[in-house]
């Protein structure tokens, strides 16, 4: 089971599980192995650090 | 009226939105164009076909000032209840078809008036000016997250030839807003067609370069239909040759400068919006978060009305992805003089606009006089630097005032 990430601000959230299609984040791509630089892809305005692990 | 009602521990919050059928304006407005073609097919004088402009610029200024500023945000709590009421979100999609409207008529007006050069230029500049407002519903539209909505505001934005704007805008402004590497972020000391000249190229190879790191990653090309800037260029393309096809080469001239003055509408707002404003840099290297004081504001009723609340700008900044109506007013932030439709004008004229914002600039509580924390144009660093060096004497308004609040705090 992958884990799930969520923005702070807009809810945004990244399952593991299902990677993000539109961003180009295959199916079982690891958050950690994002990079540095990504930003929230709905608000842009939360870090990749930002991010805080909620349940999945 | 619709009144919101929630229960709480605490007891029960009522509100509601005196605004409510007020946005309904916001379809008007983008049919502005019609009020002069309708002047002007109604009296035969073609001088009518500047009454937009006159609404625009004339009344614009003058009704802020006079119906002056709403200070009235919802309940935090009622927040959820606003955003999810259909009313709203259906007003900015029905100006989407408007927008293609007002841009059809000021085309079918041009093509077929046998109107004098003038007048075909007013009816292009009224369209632009109106389509420009179709940046700002595209802009509402981009950041939600409906797929819906993403699509509208791609379609809308094909009117002023603007596809490139969400991309740009979302990605790419609200990341490096209030930096010195944003081309969409004024500078202290640059006029507005310094920075138009630094803005509209900078936007576009800033939305092309974020749009090929995304189909990069996905393994496509950036020609891949899959490029959402060349989605909503496809429409804008669609639309103009059939004009020209319709309309003859009259609508070359015409198209581009409707197209133009949109740009120049989003050129215009993004000058006013963070003019000066800089965060700082954190030892790690990055910005700090953008706060509340990283964007000027406006509580103007009447064009915040036609603007969709664009000019409650930092809790748009604050928040992005909010709808609208539940945008709210903050104590202590950046606050313009004047609505957007005064500002612009006062831009157009740099020596005024300097006059009336660098001492407001450097009064703001944050910046406290000190010019080390503003966003210096760097070609205009060292004269701002001496003339407004926290020692540099008292000849002017802006240091004696800083000078005060600094005094005041210690
Ligand atoms: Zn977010």
């Amino acid at each position: 089971m992958g884990k799930v990430f969520q923005c702070p601000d807009c809810g945004y959230q990244y399952d593991e599980d299902l990677g993000d299609e539109h961003e180009g984040y295959a199916p079982g791509t690891a958050f950690e192995s994002l990079s540095d630089d990504f930003v929230c892809p709905d608000c842009s305005v939360r870090y990749k650090e930002d991010f805080e692990e909620v349940a999945s | 009226m619709k009144q919101y009602t929630l229960a709480t521990n605490s007891g029960e919050i009522t509100y509601t939105d005196r605004k409510r059928y007020l946005w309904l304006a916001s379809l008007f407005y983008a049919l502005f164009p019609f009020v002069g073609i309708g002047a002007h097919a109604l009296s035969g004088n073609e001088l009518w076909l500047a009454l937009p402009l006159f609404i625009a610029y004339g009344m614009g200024p003058v009704l802020d000032w006079w119906l002056g500023e709403d200070e009235n945000n919802p309940p935090e709590e009622i927040v959820p209840l606003l955003e999810e009421d259909p009313y709203y979100r259906t007003l900015t999609m029905l100006t989407v078809p408007l927008h293609f409207a007002s841009l059809l008529g000021a085309a079918y007006w041009a093509g077929t008036q046998n109107l004098s050069w003038w007048g075909v230029l007013l009816l292009a500049v009224s369209a632009g000016i109106a389509n420009g407002l179709g940046i700002n519903t595209g802009h509402e539209l981009g950041h939600k997250k409906t797929q819906l909505e993403r699509n509208l505001a791609k379609i809308v934005l094909a009117v002023p030839a603007y596809g490139h704007f969400c991309i740009e805008h979302n990605r790419g402004h609200h990341r490096d807003v209030a930096t010195p590497e944003d081309p969409a972020s004024s500078r202290m000391g640059e006029s507005i067609y310094k920075f138009a000249r630094r803005e509209i190229p900078g936007a576009f190879r800033r939305a092309w370069a974020v749009e090929d790191e995304r189909l990069t990653r996905k393994g496509l090309s950036v020609w891949s239909w899959e490029n959402e800037i060349l989605q909503s260029y496809a429409v804008t393309f669609a639309v103009q040759i059939s004009l020209i096809a319709a309309f003859g080469w009259i609508m070359l001239p015409f198209l581009a400068i409707h197209n133009f003055l949109a740009w120049w509408q989003l050129t215009s707002a993004n000058y006013v919006e963070h003019y000066g404003l800089l965060r700082q840099k954190e030892a790690s290297g990055r910005y700090e978060r953008c706060q509340p004081h990283h964007s000027w504001n406006s509580n103007h009723k009447y064009t915040n009305l036609v603007l969709f609340h664009l000019e409650r700008h930092s809790d748009h900044h604050a928040h992005p992805t909010r709808r609208y109506q539940s945008l709210r007013n903050f104590e202590d932030v950046p606050r313009l003089p004047n609505g957007y439709n005064g500002m612009f004008p006062l831009a157009y004229v740099p020596p005024l606009w300097f006059k009336v914002m660098d001492p407001r600039l450097l009064a703001l509580p944050h910046i406290d006089g000190d010019i080390t924390k503003v966003n210096v144009d760097p070609d205009e660093k060292e004269r701002l630097y001496e003339k407004y060096a926290p020692a540099a004497g008292s000849d002017g308004g802006a240091e004696n005032e800083a000078e005060e609040l600094t005094n005041e705090a210690a």
